[in-house]
């Protein structure tokens, strides 16, 4: 059988005394892109950060190719971040860095490249998701939509095996939101391994192999988004993007 | 005005000046780095243990007068050194107890630094509370280690952030550094006071001696200013 590329198995997260993940697991296949949905506090920016080891999980554990996380020393759980990409919603770029910093920074830092090594691959990536003539300029500089790109860039200059994405657009204009999930499509055409978190239903179900949907800590439902999108399935999920098409006004 | 007295006064002030700005100086340095750690381990959660020795650290310091600080260090530690000859045999204090009977420079310097840290620590604690926590999770996210993302950060911000307060406390040693004459160093202000006692010149003296500590603040204020420029970040305090 094939060792899924991430795997978290039976998840649980308590924060503040409150459950928020409830017994989560799933995973992804090298190349996959899956969605996760749901209402806001479902449980789903906290399943990233655990995923990631930014949380650590109550109970249960993630599998990064097979090697588990949770049997690794603190020194390894750096290792193992390195190798896991992440997009947060509100961005969260060095403030104080240039754009090519930001993106250099950790190469520098963690991966103990040459200050002149870091800095061609961040032009790299930066030209990459077409930033390529904002290389020196400061985050305040720079528009919500090209933020974003900077800062996949900088998850993409660390070579991860897996990119986990917050809801990478919530945070940004309409007109801003187009740029970014283009970079998404063309990461995913690349073959990029990827879970995201997003209320872009029309972007997801044209994408995606699997939708998750999350509510209340729990998985509720889980399928391919013909299945669980189609107008008579009855399902909580098309219920819910529904409501998401009204309000937005987008397929 | 009698130039003999100018003369005299002249030469004793820029003793004076000398000797203040080598207890400025290093005590700047000092604080600066002693209140960017202790500031550092008493804003970024580190455990108990450390954390309240230094926050007494600084109780003490921000809580008692500098005068009585510079006095007891001074007066007080030999005296407390002399107190504990009895317990060691043929009463000679091992080498390590010289650091009680230090030397009014030394005394000056020690205390301003301790003192000034203390304050510098308040204004770094208060700038790491400042930064977004995203700050810390994207640094966590990329594999930095705690440590990496203090110094490549953390720091760069927090100091950034604190820097006209620590400024203004810069600005403050300098006029405190005032308080050495007491233990007898003669820096700028002894200095004044020795020329006015023997000449009876008491305001011509002191409006001199003010007259140079604001020459010497202005000139350290014009070199504040142009380090926060020199590292002004867009979007950081400053604007360029």
């Amino acid at each position: 059988m094939k060792v899924p590329i991430l795997e978290a198995r039976n998840i649980s997260k308590s924060l503040g005394g409150k459950l928020i993940l409830d017994d989560v697991s799933l995973s992804l296949e090298k190349g996959e892109l899956k969605v996760l949905i749901g209402p806001s506090g479902g449980g789903k920016s906290t399943l990233l950060q655990c995923i990631h080891y930014l949380h650590r999980p109550d109970k249960g554990d993630v599998f990064l190719e097979g090697r588990s996380a949770s049997e690794m020393g603190r020194r390894n759980i750096c290792a193992f971040r390195q190798e896991i990409g992440m997009i947060f919603q509100d961005f969260n770029l060095f403030d104080h860095l240039t754009a090519e910093n930001n993106v250099a920074i950790a190469l520098r830092k963690v991966k103990k490249q040459s200050k002149a090594a870091a800095l061609a691959r961040a032009r790299e990536e930066l030209a990459r998701v077409g930033l390529a003539d904002k290389a020196s300029l400061y985050p305040a500089q720079l528009s919500g939509g090209q933020k974003q790109r900077v800062s996949i860039a900088r998850a993409l200059a660390m070579d991860p095996k897996v990119m986990l994405l917050d809801e990478p657009t919530s945070a940004l204009d309409p007109e801003l939101i187009g740029e970014v999930l283009n970079v998404i499509v063309d990461l995913a055409k690349s073959g990029m391994t990827m879970l995201m978190a997003t209320h872009q239903i029309g972007f997801a179900r044209r994408l995606t192999s699997e939708i998750i949907f999350m509510e209340k800590g729990r998985i509720t439902e889980a399928g391919p988004p013909a299945e669980l999108l189609a107008p008579d399935s009855r399902s909580r999920t098309a219920d819910f993007c529904a409501k998401l098409n009204e309000l937005m006004g987008q397929g | 005005m009698n130039p003999d007295f100018l003369r005299l006064l002249l030469a004793e002030l820029n003793q004076g000046l000398w000797l203040s700005l080598k207890i400025i100086a290093p005590s700047a340095l000092c604080g600066l780095l002693i209140g960017i750690l202790a500031g550092a381990v008493r804003g970024s959660g580190y455990p108990g243990f450390l954390v309240r020795p230094l926050n007494a650290y600084v109780a003490l310091f921000r809580g008692t007068a500098l005068l009585a600080q510079i006095f007891i260090c001074y007066y007080g530690l030999p005296g407390l050194a002399n107190w504990m000859k009895p317990f060691f045999t043929d009463h000679n204090l091992p080498p390590l107890w010289k650091i009680f009977s230090l030397s009014p420079y030394a005394s000056s310097v020690l205390i301003f630094s301790l003192c000034s840290g203390a304050y510098h620590s308040e204004y770094i604690r208060g700038a790491i509370l400042s930064i977004k926590k995203g700050q810390f999770q994207a640094a966590r996210a990329l594999g930095f280690s705690p440590a990496q993302t203090f110094w490549t950060i953390v720091i760069p911000q927090a100091v950034r952030r604190a820097w006209p307060g620590c400024g203004n406390e810069i600005i403050y040693l300098i006029k405190y550094s005032s308080l050495a004459f007491v233990v007898s160093a003669k820096e700028l202000t002894g200095a004044a006071l020795s020329v006015a006692n023997s000449t009876f010149r008491f305001t011509e003296t002191f409006f001199a001696a003010g007259l140079y500590y604001l020459i010497v603040i202005t000139a350290v204020t014009w070199l504040l200013n142009r380090l926060e420029k020199a590292f002004a970040v867009p979007g950081f305090g400053r604007d360029l």
